[in-house]
């Protein structure tokens, strides 16, 4: 349906036109979103749990966690509220990299993600597996800000930024796709842009 | 909680059936949905206009009006200068134009009068407008629950639903408003005159019968920010504050 009187002022350069999924604009700046206070959580308290159901695997303070293997990853996010910001770039510790400090191949197909004020959310072990997802430490070179969800965040740029979990401190393998936070609140179970999954529902 | 997975509906287009300038810078609008419309008070939708080369932009805004009020929903939408989505709505929109709607959105930002309280509602500026609809929802249903708004706006003359807000509070039915204007001197003896900190909602919360049970706070990210931190460092725990935060 053409809107009477819209015009397409904002319409990107064609070479941008492909990086930008169905229904996203292009966002210069970083924008905020949460669904509750930030939570301020110092790196002397912070530590980070690998989780097989209910049964604690391995757990990491700060510094042994920064021990693990560096990897840097540049990449567009797109956030569920309809924007897309291009080359933000990270860097942080693999998923692969946590398994093999932990010994261990992934032991069930999904992975919730948990968080220090509570907030979940979940993802097929595959989406964060194999290089495609890891657990961010610093943001354009320097510590994430508690806004954007320091000290460490999920960083899963191939979905919805809402399944890249802020103040991270565990990966909990689970039998089943377990619905997370905004999963259990109308959000899709899955969430990849390209498909535009939103919301519960959408194909 | 027991928040449960929202129905989610298809787009629908909805028709503008009324637009009134609530501020400088806020007009309501009111639109007609095509097919039924729940929704709970605090939920958003968004809104998706098409331009004629197949373009579209899509923008969430909150409902300003409450479930109870009938066949339209209001949104009041701020304009802002280099937006693409509210320009349009200021510039263009007329009564009688039809625009693409998806909605009710959101399951966390929500309450109903059988959630209880007291309720801690803080909003700055346009971040009001979600919060304005759990008002008008505890109003439309005679709800006991004390509830509590704290307001920041700049100026006198750009505090949304201003007139509706004062009467509300002149019925001393248990909802008390307390405006705090950041640019301007207060008008009202029971308002501030500065951004919002630990003591104002200390003192906010004072009015309410007892410790509030959720507290709601909407408004930029900025905003958010100083105003829950100001909540926690008044002593609200917080796992009882819910944030909806604008923009950048």
């Amino acid at each position: 349906m053409v809107t009477r009187g819209f015009f397409s002022g904002r319409k990107p350069p064609t070479d941008a036109d492909a990086r930008i999924p169905p229904g996203q604009y292009l966002e210069q700046g970083f924008p905020v979103l949460s669904a509750g206070p930030t939570p301020r959580v110092r790196t002397e308290d912070w530590s980070f749990t690998l989780k097989h159901g209910p049964r604690p695997i391995k757990k990491w303070n700060w510094t042994e966690f920064n021990a693990l293997p560096l990897t840097k990853m540049t990449r567009d996010i797109h956030c569920v509220t309809a924007w897309t910001k291009f080359d933000t770039a990270w860097q942080g510790v693999l998923v692969d990299d946590i398994l093999a400090g932990a010994g261990i191949e992934p032991p069930t197909a999904f992975t919730l993600a948990l968080s220090f004020d509570g907030y979940t959310t979940n993802v097929p072990t595959k989406d964060v597996t194999a290089g495609k997802a890891m657990v961010a430490l610093l943001y354009e070179g320097k510590p994430i800000t508690p806004d954007h969800g320091g000290p460490a965040r999920l960083l899963v740029p191939h979905l919805y930024f809402w399944k890249s979990a802020k103040w991270l401190n565990g990966l909990q393998f689970t039998e089943r796709d377990e619905p997370g936070f905004w999963e259990l609140r109308g959000y899709h179970i899955y969430g990849d842009p390209w498909r535009e999954q939103r919301y519960a529902g959408d194909p | 909680m027991s928040d449960g997975p929202a129905a989610q509906s298809p787009w629908q287009t909805v028709t503008i059936t009324g637009i009134e300038k609530r501020t400088p810078r806020v007009t309501s609008f009111f639109l007609q949905p095509s097919r039924s419309f729940a929704y709970r008070a605090g939920q958003h939708v968004d809104v998706r206009l098409t331009a004629p080369d197949g373009y579209q932009a899509r923008r969430s805004y909150s409902i300003a009006s409450a479930p109870e009020s009938g066949e339209t929903i209001e949104l009041a939408i701020e304009k802002l200068d280099d937006g693409e989505v509210s320009p349009f709505f200021h510039e263009i929109a007329a009564v009688g134009d039809e625009v693409e709607l998806r909605g009710p959105l959101g399951g966390h930002f929500v309450w109903s009068d059988s959630d209880g309280g007291p309720l801690l509602l803080v909003g700055g500026g346009s971040g009001v407008v979600p919060l304005m609809a759990m008002i008008r929802h505890r109003a439309a249903r005679k709800s006991a629950v004390p509830a509590a708004l704290v307001f920041s706006a700049r100026v006198w003359d750009e505090v949304i639903f201003r007139d509706e807000l004062i009467g509300l509070d002149d019925r001393r039915d248990g909802f008390d408003l307390v405006l705090t204007l950041t640019r301007e001197a207060a008008r009202r003896p029971v308002d501030y005159s500065r951004r919002v900190d630990a003591a104002m909602m200390v003192q906010s919360m004072a009015r309410l019968p007892a410790p509030p049970r959720l507290a709601f706070v909407c408004g930029s990210n900025a905003f958010v920010s100083a105003a829950a931190q100001a909540l926690i460092d008044a002593g609200v725990p917080a796992g009882l504050i819910r944030t909806e935060r604008y923009g950048v």
